[in-house]
């Protein structure tokens, strides 16, 4: 009988440790891109709560911790990950399963900053991107998500076709980094 | 020849080295000049055009002179400049321009036919005949005239680009920089402190001054070890900031492993960054300007500070026996200076009649230099008086002809300096860069004292706009001489007379453009090449200006500087372009079949940032043909699988979802059924066709769109701003899908046959009828499925979530082949939609209507669309069209190319008798003939016309029936059956 | 250069996608006459001063934004939403 077996966007393309930082894929995330209604963003935000924990993110910002997050991903969505979304948030938002559209992988490490500097145009130094701030950035020539999720730890996200070029790009950034010693 | 005591290199530390072949040795802290000065070397170049014999003339970036080629083979390095290049152990440097060696270089030749090879020469010279130049004169000069020469070969070198961000960008660490990051940093302020050297000081490690009662290289030191403590500021040595852009952004290029053979695994060799501030203190210092007298340009003549600098930070005696000459106090440093270290100092030569006096060496005042005698190396000067010339025997001239602030960043910006008549040189014009203060000897404030005390205040400044309290910091005792100047560019007399040492331009050079009536300082850059070298005549252009003003008659300010653009030093391109070379050139998209594509070794083309199979080759067949006419076959004969999950996917959501997109389409989907699909044809707002393709509806308010591979982020971008531009009043969000499902085609008369061996629940032509839509249940996951075809064949795309679309991929190929099917690529994929004349981007290609490609009536009259008015314009309808048909050979050639011209039968196959032309062609293996589509005047009128097909660049001429551009199944039975 | 995207904040010019004159928000009714649909889609200004121009933050959020700002001196003016700028 056949089977169909999944697999994820950087199947053996990680972990990879280059230095002090590593990078690691964040596998099996269940993602929904929820997008309000209009007029019902308090509404949702209200149920998001209820049903899952956290309030709908505000601009630039994400809410809930490890295994339920909400990214802002713009001005019209913002991703739940990890929960499936409950049905109650259908009323409020359109809501689109995107688990297998993203590249998910978490950065992490001492100077993992410094690696992040090589390739995304936006200043993510602690002193000003807190754990819980997120950006829609590119990331070198590619479109993402980049959220601090830890004092030296960040999720990115990239399309999933674009998981090889992610790696290609991120271990080119912490060999130039990790070599300098 | 080197002073004992002297200089801040490390003598512990000998560091061997080699120059044009011979081992040499140096210290810790040298630069290629200055351990090649200490080892006696004074020829270290050859000039671009006269390949005259040169040595090093100043001790920093601005160097025109020493440049030398570093390493060899792919890694070698051109056109560095010794002044700047640290030695390490295994340095290995050459000289440029010469052969077949520096010291006899056939083409000194030029240098005695110097009264032919003036300014213009080029343009007068090789102007007849015409011919000549590409293939004789050009490829002949740029041999003879040149510097540094790439290797060829790939760059072995990494390089890398990076961002930074900080409230205040300070550009160069000297005494007004350092002030500025002392006073910034005790504020709390984010401060960048970037300088071009590999130590900070500026010229305090040059010079002999005291600062607070310390040496001023042990001021510096405590000064970068309290900068160092803070976090707030970040250190960035051997950096050059080399631009200034809009919005306070920069860019520097940090010179990350010049000093050193070592190349970790993956280090680069230089950092191209990309600093962005909010605010900038540009305290770059000043350069040194020559002065120009004949024979100016001899090894051993250097500016009096690189004479300073070699002496006091590198312990080099410059010379056995100096002379000095110049116009400022500065030769008087100099000379004490030199006094001091106990070198001997043969004469000072001061232009001013009333230069001071000193007792420690004779001043000859009013005098100035009118010549200079040794090939190879200065042996004598000659000094003019009034009361005559006199001959000195002289192995080192300090020459100097007062100093140029370093203006030149703040006119990236279209900023022009200022001409500040008490100091003979241009100032910074406030404001020119938005946010940015000068500061320092770029300002134009050359004491020590002045340095210091304008570093803090622009700190000040600077903190103050940024909302931050500047502590009080006490301006450290420092000199403070006055800076006493007299104009003194060119020394009169007959002879060359350098200005730009590096494209060997002269005085004499200048006065006959002017003469030419050259007037445009502009102009006169161009015609000379004065300042287009390298350098960029950083310590040329003034001099040269000042000439021209003299022989225009007019002033210095009124002549005007040319303009000063970024970058301020050279930027290698592999430094600018870094990481973007090979894979990192653009994003790779892969699809989730691709692993077992390659492996079926199937040739991949992109299409867009994707890679799809072209075909897939199977054993035997040796040409694409082959595997394409087979696939096709297959397709039209079985079953055939192809990925198609590349095409754009966008979900459409909410309750205006069906208003939204009869807005975006010519034609309704607010009426379509749920569980269907329809053909959607969007135009511009120009009447143009965008794009096409099938649009779903899976629900009351959602609709799944599809759009072309290559469109795919122009339609989303097209839909956004629709919606956010022209109706945010509709509730409606759009989210990509593309990348959620892994969707095959299967195409076929066994396409049903194959997919109820997979699907939970079996279909059929009652459930599934032709355009139907919906989820589906396959080997136990949700799916989707549509019965859409792009073959003409009875079809389906079939969608999984991705992470099983490998996995899907797989089964559907075994299954295919066990119905004696199998996969097709992109070429079978082509021929099968042109058989059934179906449109791509080769025709939509944004100047064609919905009316020219056959589906005017798609524009739906019962409502508005964006592209509607403008698709009724009366030029858009009218007869005499060039409208879609298809071709088929008719004559002897059965040829047909996408390219070629359409003429009517007996008609001279010229652009006033063009009638159309061809946008696809393709071998038919169904009809066993080449097919054609293409657009033609009237087409669809003149089926069973002749016309003729010529492709002028190939050669080809070919009679084509026009027919209806469906050439296959013109019934479309097969799609429904 | 850089643009204030009105979510994300000051970025890097190269994060916008740039369309043209903000002219192309302004669409006529379809029965407008000929002259304010030339107008429309081909008409454009090229002025030496302050010039609304519309950009979308591809690289970033996917707002579609109303840049106002000046040729001569490089200064930005102004951001808008798109969805709120219609005049």
């Amino acid at each position: 009988m056949d089977k169909l077996v999944a697999k994820t966007p950087c199947d053996g393309l990680l972990p990879l440790t280059v230095g002090s930082v590593t990078l690691s894929e964040e596998e099996a995330v269940t993602i929904h891109s929820i997008s309000p209604l209009k007029g019902k963003q308090k509404a949702l935000s209200d149920v998001l709560k209820a049903a899952h924990g956290m309030a709908c993110p505000s601009a630039n910002r994400a809410t809930g911790k490890a295994g339920a997050r909400a990214v802002w991903f713009g001005p019209a969505h913002a991703m739940l990950i990890g929960p499936v979304p409950d049905v109650a948030l259908m009323e409020h938002a359109v809501v689109v399963d995107q688990s297998d559209a993203w590249t998910v992988v978490r950065l992490e490490g001492a100077g993992v900053e410094d690696v992040l500097a090589r390739v995304v145009p936006v200043d993510l130094r602690s002193s000003h991107f807190k754990r819980g701030h997120t950006a829609r950035t590119p990331l070198f020539h590619m479109t993402a998500s980049i959220t601090r999720v830890g004092e030296n730890a960040f999720q990115i996200m990239v399309f999933r076709s674009m998981a090889k070029t992610l790696v290609h790009d991120l271990r080119r950034a912490m060999e130039g980094v990790a070599a300098r010693g | 020849m080197r002073i004992d005591g002297k200089g801040l290199i490390d003598r512990t530390q000998s560091i061997p080295f080699v120059f044009d072949g011979v081992g040499y040795s140096g210290y810790s802290g040298d630069t290629l000049a200055s351990a090649l000065l200490a080892n006696g070397v004074r020829l270290m170049g050859r000039s671009f055009k006269y390949h005259r014999p040169r040595g090093v003339l100043t001790a920093g970036s601005e160097e025109p002179n020493a440049l030398v080629t570093v390493g060899a083979g792919a890694a070698q390095e051109p056109n560095v400049r010794a002044t700047m290049q640290e030695i390490y152990p295994g340095l290995d440097a050459h000289s440029q321009n010469r052969w077949p060696s520096l010291n006899f270089d056939v083409m000194g030749i030029n240098d005695l036919a110097a009264p032919f090879l003036g300014a213009g020469f080029y343009y007068k010279t090789f102007m007849w005949p015409k011919s000549f130049w590409e293939k004789l004169y050009e490829p002949v000069i740029r041999r003879a005239a040149g510097l540094g020469a790439l290797s060829g070969q790939d760059n072995p070198d990494k390089y890398e680009s990076a961002y930074a961000f900080c409230d205040l960008l300070i550009i160069g660490a000297g005494p007004a920089g350092l002030m500025a990051a002392l006073v910034a940093g005790r504020a709390g302020a984010d401060v960048i402190l970037a300088d071009e050297n590999s130590r900070v000081g500026g010229r305090l490690l040059a010079e002999s001054y005291e600062v607070d009662g310390k040496p001023g290289p042990v001021w510096v030191d405590e000064v970068l070890a309290e900068l160092a403590s803070m976090d707030n500021v970040r250190i960035m040595t051997r950096t050059t900031v080399a631009g200034a852009y809009d919005q306070g952004t920069f860019a520097a290029l940090e010179r990350v492993l010049h000093h050193t053979d070592r190349r970790p695994n993956g280090a680069p060799l230089e950092t191209y960054w990309r600093i962005v501030a909010k605010r900038s203190v540009l305290a770059a210092g000043a350069l040194e300007r020559p002065v120009a007298f004949r024979n100016n340009d001899r090894p051993g003549i250097m500016t009096a500070g690189a004479v300073r600098a070699y002496l006091n930070r590198w312990g080099v005696r410059p010379g056995r026996n100096v002379t000095i000459f110049g116009n400022t106090d500065d030769i008087h440093r100099t000379a004490r200076d030199l006094l001091d270290a106990g070198v001997h100092v043969a004469a000072v030569i001061d232009s001013r009649h009333d230069a001071p006096l000193s007792d420690d060496y004779e001043v000859l005042r009013g005098a100035q230099v009118c010549g200079t005698a040794g090939r190879k190396g200065l042996e004598a000067i000659t000094v003019r008086r009034a009361s005559g010339e006199d001959r000195i025997h002289t192995d080192c001239l300090a020459m100097t002809g007062g100093w140029n602030p370093s203006v030149h960043l703040t006119c990236h910006m279209n900023g022009r300096p200022t001409w500040r008549r008490e100091i003979e040189a241009f100032v910074p014009t406030p404001d020119a860069v938005p946010g940015m203060i000068t500061a320092g000897a770029c300002n134009g404030s050359f004491s020590t004292f002045a340095c210091l005390h304008e570093g803090i205040s622009a700190a000040e400044s600077s903190l103050s706009e940024l909302g931050l309290k500047a502590p009080k910091v006490a301006v450290p005792e420092a000199e403070d001489t006055p800076y006493v100047i007299s104009q003194l560019w060119a020394v009169p007399g007959k002879g060359r007379a350098w200005l730009d040492f590096q494209n060997d331009v002269t005085v004499k050079d200048v006065k006959q453009a002017a003469t030419e009536n050259f007037r445009s300082v502009e102009h006169v850059k161009r015609y000379t090449t004065q300042g287009m070298a390298t350098d960029q005549g950083k310590n040329s252009n003034v001099a040269a200006l000042a000439v021209l003003a003299d022989a225009t008659g007019r002033g210095i300010p009124e002549t005007g500087t040319t303009t000063f653009r970024p970058p301020y030093a050279p930027i290698a391109i592999a430094a600018l372009g870094a990481g973007a070379e090979g894979a990192g050139f653009k994003p790779q998209r892969f699809t989730t079949s691709h692993k077992a594509t390659a492996a079926r070794k199937a040739p991949m083309i992109e299409a867009g940032l994707w890679y799809r199979p072209s075909y897939f080759p199977k054993d035997g067949e040796t040409t694409w043909r082959q595997s394409c006419d087979r696939e096709v076959n297959m397709v039209r004969q079985t079953v055939g699988v192809c990925d198609v999950s590349t095409l754009g996917k966008i979900d459409i959501q909410g309750p205006d979802a069906g208003a939204f997109l009869d807005f975006v389409y010519t034609n309704m989907f607010s009426t379509l059924k749920v569980g269907r699909t329809r053909y959607g044809l969007m135009l511009r707002e120009d009447g143009f066709v965008m794009d096409d393709g099938t649009t779903a509806r899976l629900g009351e308010t959602h609709y799944l769109m599809t759009t072309t591979t290559a469109a795919a982020g122009e339609v989303m971008k097209h839909l956004e701003f629709v919606h956010q531009g022209l109706r945010p009043d509709l509730d409606v969000s759009f989210t990509s899908v593309t990348e959620q499902w892994a969707q095959f085609a299967v195409a076929g008369p066994k396409s049903r046959e194959l997919l109820n061996d997979l699907l939970d629940t079996p279909i059929d032509d009652e459930s599934w009828p032709f355009m139907a839509c919906g989820p589906i249940s396959v080997l136990g996951v949700q799916g989707r499925l549509f019965r859409i075809s792009f073959s003409g064949e009875h079809a389906y795309e079939i969608a999984v979530p991705a992470r099983y679309g490998a996995s899907l991929f797989d089964i559907l190929t075994k299954k295919a082949e066990a119905l004696g099917g199998g996969l097709y690529g992109m070429e079978a994929l082509n021929v099968l939609r042109i058989e059934k004349g179906f449109i791509t981007h080769s025709e939509i290609h944004g100047r064609t209507t919905a009316y020219d490609i056959g589906m005017g009536r798609m524009v739906s009259q019962k409502k508005d669309c964006i592209g509607k008015t403008m698709s009724e314009r009366p030029g858009l309808e009218e007869p005499g069209r060039e409208r879609l048909v298809g071709l088929k050979p008719i004559g002897e050639s059965r040829e047909l190319l996408a390219g070629a011209h359409l003429y009517k039968e007996e008609a001279e196959p010229v652009r006033t008798n063009d009638q159309g032309y061809v946008t696809s062609v393709c071998y038919s293996p169904t009809l066993e003939t080449m097919l054609g589509v293409g657009f033609l005047a009237d087409g669809p009128d003149r089926y069973g016309e002749v016309v003729k097909m010529v492709d002028h660049l190939r050669g080809v001429t070919t009679l084509c029936e026009v027919v209806n551009p469906v050439f296959f199944d013109p019934e479309g039975g097969r799609v429904r059956g | 250069m850089r643009i204030t995207c009105p979510y994300c904040g000051e970025r890097d010019r190269r994060e916008f996608y740039y369309r043209g004159a903000a002219v192309d928000l302004d669409r006529p009714a379809p029965d407008a006459d000929e002259a304010a649909w030339d107008d429309f889609v081909y008409q454009r200004e090229n002025p030496a001063g302050p010039t609304r121009e519309l950009w979308y933050h591809e690289g970033g959020c996917g707002a579609w934004i109303v840049v106002t700002r000046n040729t001569m001196t490089h200064e930005m003016i102004d951001v808008q939403l798109a969805s709120e700028a219609q005049e």
